[in-house]
């Protein structure tokens, strides 16, 4: 019999770190008070961090989505502080914190390709920096922490606007205990050419990560967004609970790119919302290959004429993993367009869900919508599935769907070998042709990386 | 040198229900056999047992290739010898690119890399003898194919990979006038190279083709073999032939 693996345990490693700070598992509303206190945080952030725990004790764990009633919230720790220092040359980061980031390829990459980098380290941001050209010209790219410090104007003007800390049950308990993240500003009719990148790193076990990342790109402004997430693998289960929030002022471009790669015992329970004003186009390209549980569909507010969504989900599970991921548009305004692909392989066992919500209210007038689904499955154990909600009440909507599921069974394999084709070469043939639009929507370094993540690997088991 | 298939008393089962039983053939390149016989009478599975489909049980009798020993062989290392097995009904492969599928193929068959320009040509020679269009390089395999385009591709990839043995499996049936035509001229040319098991239910193929030896399958067994003398009897009488 032949084994199937998605080949992401190569981030599978592992730094023995003295933590400065570490909370015992569990969650009250000291644990809150405790983190507010240790950052030093104005008397705002902290109120809105306790109002956001009342929202989360009042809310019932969401019962829609299979496998969340195994998550025990006592048993996680909510802060761990590695390094007590953000630095902004890598020399400085500390040197087990950095191995692991030279590990990931980060410093390499930021070389050759990248505007800005932020590498955050279970609770805390450790690395941050920008390229001189993109400071002068008004970029700002700063940890989320930091800017409630350094630019608190912008930070309490947009914070919790785009996602309310009353929003879900894993908002909340995000706006509580939220730390680290990425702050972006950019500047009117500024462009930025090369993408900044963030990368997450779990590295304690039973760690909650709750970055909360901001970004707000001015008239005219362009930005390329890329976040990358890799954890050690515990037999003890992680949580990641991510709030992203974007804006996107009139005429505005936003490209937000994830890789996640979590290990799979991570819970990934992430919203991620955008608002998109006049003209304005986001796009998010969103995904998920690691973790043992994800729920995440990026969203697109298209709240003025013209604006425009572009979002592109791909999810792979393999056994134990389940990917329910999705995508939302909402058009509250005319002339708005939005296009929803996904794109999901289940293999040994794995199961991909689809859960998508495009809205077009009655007055949203010579609007379109495109959804796409494709599902590809490797075998019987494995399950797909497909919610497409559509909720259309404006008569000149222009609204297409079109859902396929593929399967790449025994027959598919044996034509491929059948003209001398071996068995993963095909498999892999398969994979990045069916990911294939995916791929080219990458900037060339994250190409190659995704390309080397999700080759298969094929064990041959004496059978 | 002389090369060739050689099937020696083979015994076939899928799960519990036995397929064939003690089936010896021999084809030699420069030969054409046809198998004919109804069905269910095991033409397929003789096929599938060549390809190496794990999913047919050998359990007796031997299928060697120039003296190698098949059946130790994974189906693409089968193929690297020179043996193709065309499917009756091949299945879609969805997002792969069929120019690629191609190439990849050509390239593991020679054990040779070569670049898309050069590749191209010599699909361009082989698309226009078979008659396919060249936009199909630039459609998924077999993905929302018409049943005579599927076969048509097959007919491509035997040309393509110029095979030491093909076991061409129905690969008639649905076939317009032209691509007929096709498919004789392929196996006439082909012939000095190639030795060909054609699996078939009509005698239109062999209007054309001159057949080497003529054999009936029935219930498992190959229970006569002849000349074209067998297909008139079977033409005229059906199956019903001792």
């Amino acid at each position: 019999m032949e084994k199937l693996e998605i080949q992401a345990d190569r981030y599978d490693f592992k730094e023995d770190i003295d933590y400065k700070v570490r909370f015992p598992n569990g969650l009250s509303e000291r644990v809150i008070k405790n983190l507010s206190d240790i950052k030093g945080e104005p008397n705002w952030m902290k109120e809105f961090r306790l109002n956001a725990y009342k929202f989360f004790s009042r809310r019932p764990m969401p019962n829609w989505i299979d496998g969340l009633d195994k998550l025990n919230l006592n048993d996680i720790s909510y802060f761990a502080l590695a390094s007590d220092k953000k630095s902004t040359s890598w020399e400085d980061v500390p040197k087990k914190i950095k191995d692991t980031y030279d590990k990931l390829g980060i410093p390499e990459a930021e070389k050759r390709a990248l505007g800005g980098v932020e590498a955050m380290f279970d609770s805390t941001v450790v690395y941050n920096n920008v390229r001189e050209e993109l400071k002068k010209e008004g970029i700002i790219f700063c940890d989320t922490d930091s800017a409630v410090k350094d630019y608190p104007e912008l930070v309490k003007k947009y914070f919790g606007k785009v996602v309310s800390p009353n929003d879900n049950k894993f908002a909340a308990l995000n706006s509580a205990l939220w730390s680290g993240g990425s702050f972006i500003y950019v500047p009117k009719g500024v462009k930025v050419k090369l993408p900044l990148q963030a990368y997450f790193r779990i590295n304690a076990a039973n760690m909650g990560q709750f970055e909360r990342t901001l970004i707000i790109a001015d008239e005219g402004a362009d930005v390329t967004y890329v976040e990358g997430c890799s954890a050690t693998t515990y037999s003890k289960e992680s949580l990641h609970a991510a709030v992203v929030e974007i804006i996107a002022m009139k005429g505005a471009h936003v490209k937000y790119i994830t890789i996640q790669n979590w290990s799979s015992d991570v819970y990934n329970l992430v919203t991620k919302r955008a608002f998109a004003y006049e003209n304005a186009y986001v796009e998010w390209i969103d995904a998920n290959i690691g973790a043992k549980l994800t729920a995440k569909y990026p969203s697109v507010y298209m709240l003025e004429p013209g604006a425009k969504a572009n979002i592109l989900s791909i999810a792979f599970a393999d056994k134990g993993q389940h990917q329910d991921a999705g995508a939302k548009a909402i058009h509250l305004a005319p002339a708005t367009s939005s296009v929803i692909r996904s794109k999901s392989i289940c293999l040994n066992g794995g199961r991909t869900t689809y859960r998508g919500l495009v809205k077009i209210p009655r007055g949203s007038k010579d609007s379109n919508t495109s959804v796409t689904c494709d599902a590809l499955i490797f075998d019987d154990d494995s399950r797909t599935d497909t919610y497409p909600y559509m909720e259309i009440s404006e008569e000149s909507a222009d609204v297409s769907h079109e859902a396929s599921v593929g399967k790449i069974g025994e027959d598919q394999r044996l034509y491929m070998e059948s003209r001398g084709i071996p068995e993963n070469e095909g498999i892999n043939m398969v994979v990045l042709g069916f990911v294939g639009e995916f791929i080219k929507e990458l900037p060339m370094e994250f190409a190659l990386e995704f390309n080397r993540l999700i080759k298969i690997n094929m064990e041959n088991a004496v059978g | 040198m002389e090369s060739g298939v050689d099937i020696e008393k083979l015994s076939v089962r899928i799960k519990e229900k036995v397929l064939l039983r003690g089936v010896s053939l021999h084809v030699k390149t420069g030969e054409t056999h046809i198998l004919m016989g109804p069905n269910g009478s095991g033409k397929t599975t003789l096929a599938r047992a060549i390809l190496g489909d794990k999913r047919y049980t050998v359990t007796d009798g031997k299928i060697e290739f120039n003296g190698a020993d098949l059946l130790k062989l994974k189906p693409h290392e089968r193929a690297r010898l020179g043996i193709f097995v065309s499917f009756q009904e091949p299945v879609a492969l969805q997002g792969v690119n069929t120019l690629s599928f191609l190439k990849t193929a050509y390239e593991s068959v020679n054990s040779t890399k070569i670049t898309t320009s050069e590749f191209k040509k010599i699909v361009g020679k082989y698309l226009e003898k078979v008659g396919l269009p060249e936009s199909i390089n630039e459609r998924h395999v077999n993905e929302g194919f018409s049943g005579g385009e599927k076969k048509k591709f097959e007919l491509l990839q035997l040309l393509l990979l110029k095979p030491k043995v093909a076991i061409l499996d129905e690969i008639d049936t649905g076939l317009d006038l032209d691509a007929m035509k096709a498919l004789s001229s392929t196996v006439n040319e082909m012939l000095p190279e190639t030795g060909f098991l054609i699996i078939t239910h009509s005698d239109r193929i062999l209007k054309h083709i001159k057949p080497t030896l003529v054999n009936v399958m029935k219930d498992g067994s190959i229970i006569r073999s002849g000349g074209m003398e067998l297909v008139e009897e079977i033409e005229k009488g059906g199956y019903k032939i001792d």
